[in-house]
């Protein structure tokens, strides 16, 4: 069976308004990266993503929502900013995820109901935990 | 001098170690510090968005509340919220714009802010303001040799603009430690994340975390770690209990906080460092070592 791997770069009106809108919320300029991996590479979290810091940046630059929205890595970074630290061109990658993960959360688009968080975990856990979750993961 | 001090929320209940070893060290210094009468949360994350000002707003706050306590400096012992109230801070010092728009939305607030505060952790003013040959002469208990992994984890040390040393190799915890009297250990994942918040949704990863920070400090002879933040005292203590569930050959090690190192080597009675809200029991190896 023949795959289609082939991606397509657009420059249509709705792919170019994305790109803008991750530059303003993060203050960054997504073209400032060349890709060479360095923030991948120290990333505490990396193990756990479907998609690496690197890479994200890579279909930010190129306007890739639907892929970059629907990740699992948006979550996963905790913001350590360990990438930011180390970055060689001064690109805030963290502020980039954030970017992504609050353009899903300002549709009300929440990555956490409290509600249904387990009795023990809410006793537990101190509010340092919880109130940090609540931040990045609730609109 | 005088200094605020703001607390925050995990001192005053689940880290309550964290502060009485604090305050009682603190004193024993010779450092006049008063909690401020209000104050409220730091945000507890920083906000990285550039167009969102709503959430730099909480930190600003707890700013304004400092000044009404009429001091021009506030310290906090919770790594977190440090960088919450420094971000904030320097933020609102490098752009006036913004400072205006915030004190504009907080017309309710009879002080407005002004950029006139400064944010120090407990240990600036350990370092910067006492000094560890001062530090060092005020020890009545020497540690003993213990031997001390510094985890400084994230927030003491990212981003630049706030870090209280060098963002790869700070060392301002074992110079702290020697001048107690203890050795610091030096490891690799001093400043590596213990994935934080996580701890809510996904334990497992960060057991997977915990399970390397504390494997890397024994590996090379650590008999303790000592922390700053009650969020990695959290994972890197009461989640070993998760670690040894997915890494059954994990062993452990007691998590302190640095503050409760100095109240045991400034003399203070065993209630101050309150072991009872430790996971693993840090009082075995601090016996061994005749130091409680």
């Amino acid at each position: 069976m023949h795959l289609d791997k082939s991606v397509r770069i657009t420059r249509d009106k709705e792919t170019l308004g994305f790109v803008a809108k991750v530059e303003r919320i993060s203050g960054q300029n997504l073209k400032a990266c060349y890709q060479c991996g360095k923030c991948s590479a120290g990333c505490p979290m990396a193990a756990y993503m479907d998609v690496l810091p690197n890479q994200i940046i890579r279909l930010a630059q190129f306007g890739f929502e639907e892929e970059l929205v629907k990740s699992e890595s948006i979550w996963t970074c905790v913001s350590c900013l360990t990438c930011n630290n180390r970055c060689p061109k001064g690109v805030k990658i963290a502020e980039v995820i954030e970017a992504v993960r609050q353009i899903v959360l300002r549709t009300r688009k929440d990555h956490m109901d409290v509600e249904k968080l387990p009795l023990g975990t809410l006793r537990n856990i101190p509010p340092i935990a919880l109130i940090g979750s609540m931040r990045k993961f609730t609109s | 001098m005088k200094f605020s001090y703001y607390p925050g929320c995990t001192l005053k209940n689940h880290a309550k170690n964290f502060e009485d070893s604090t305050l009682f060290s603190l004193a024993h210094l010779g450092l006049e510090i008063e909690e401020l009468p209000r104050w409220n949360c730091c945000g507890t994350v920083a906000s990285l968005a550039a167009d969102d000002l709503i959430h730099q707003l909480a930190p600003i706050r707890n700013l304004i509340r400092v000044k009404e306590a009429e001091t021009t400096q506030v310290v906090t012992a919770c790594s977190m919220c440090f960088n919450t109230l420094k971000r904030a801070n320097e933020r609102v010092r490098a752009n006036p714009t913004e400072l205006a728009q915030m004190n504009d939305f907080m017309y309710d607030e009879e002080t407005p802010y002004e950029g006139d505060v400064d944010v120090y952790h407990v240990l600036d003013l350990v370092r910067d303001k006492v000094g560890f040959k001062d530090v060092a002469a005020k020890v009545v208990n020497p540690l003993g040799g213990l031997k001390v992994a510094n985890y400084y984890g994230c927030t003491l040390v990212r981003p630049k603009q706030v870090a209280i040393d060098d963002t790869e190799n700070p060392v301002v915890l074992e110079n702290l430690v020697s001048a107690l009297g203890g050795s610091p250990v030096e490891f690799p994942l001093k400043t590596e994340c213990c994935a934080s918040y996580r701890t809510v949704d996904s334990p497992n990863i960060v057991a997977d975390k915990t399970y390397q920070i504390i494997n890397s400090a024994r590996s090379l002879g650590a008999e303790i770690i000592a922390v700053s933040c009650p969020l990695c005292a959290f994972n890197l203590d009461q989640r070993q209990e998760a670690t040894l569930k997915y890494h059954p050959d994990f062993i452990g090690l007691p998590i302190v906080y640095f503050s409760q190192l100095m109240a045991i080597a400034f003399g203070c009675e065993e209630k101050t460092l309150q072991f009872g809200l430790h996971h693993f029991p840090p009082k075995p190896v601090l016996t061994g070592k005749g130091l409680i």
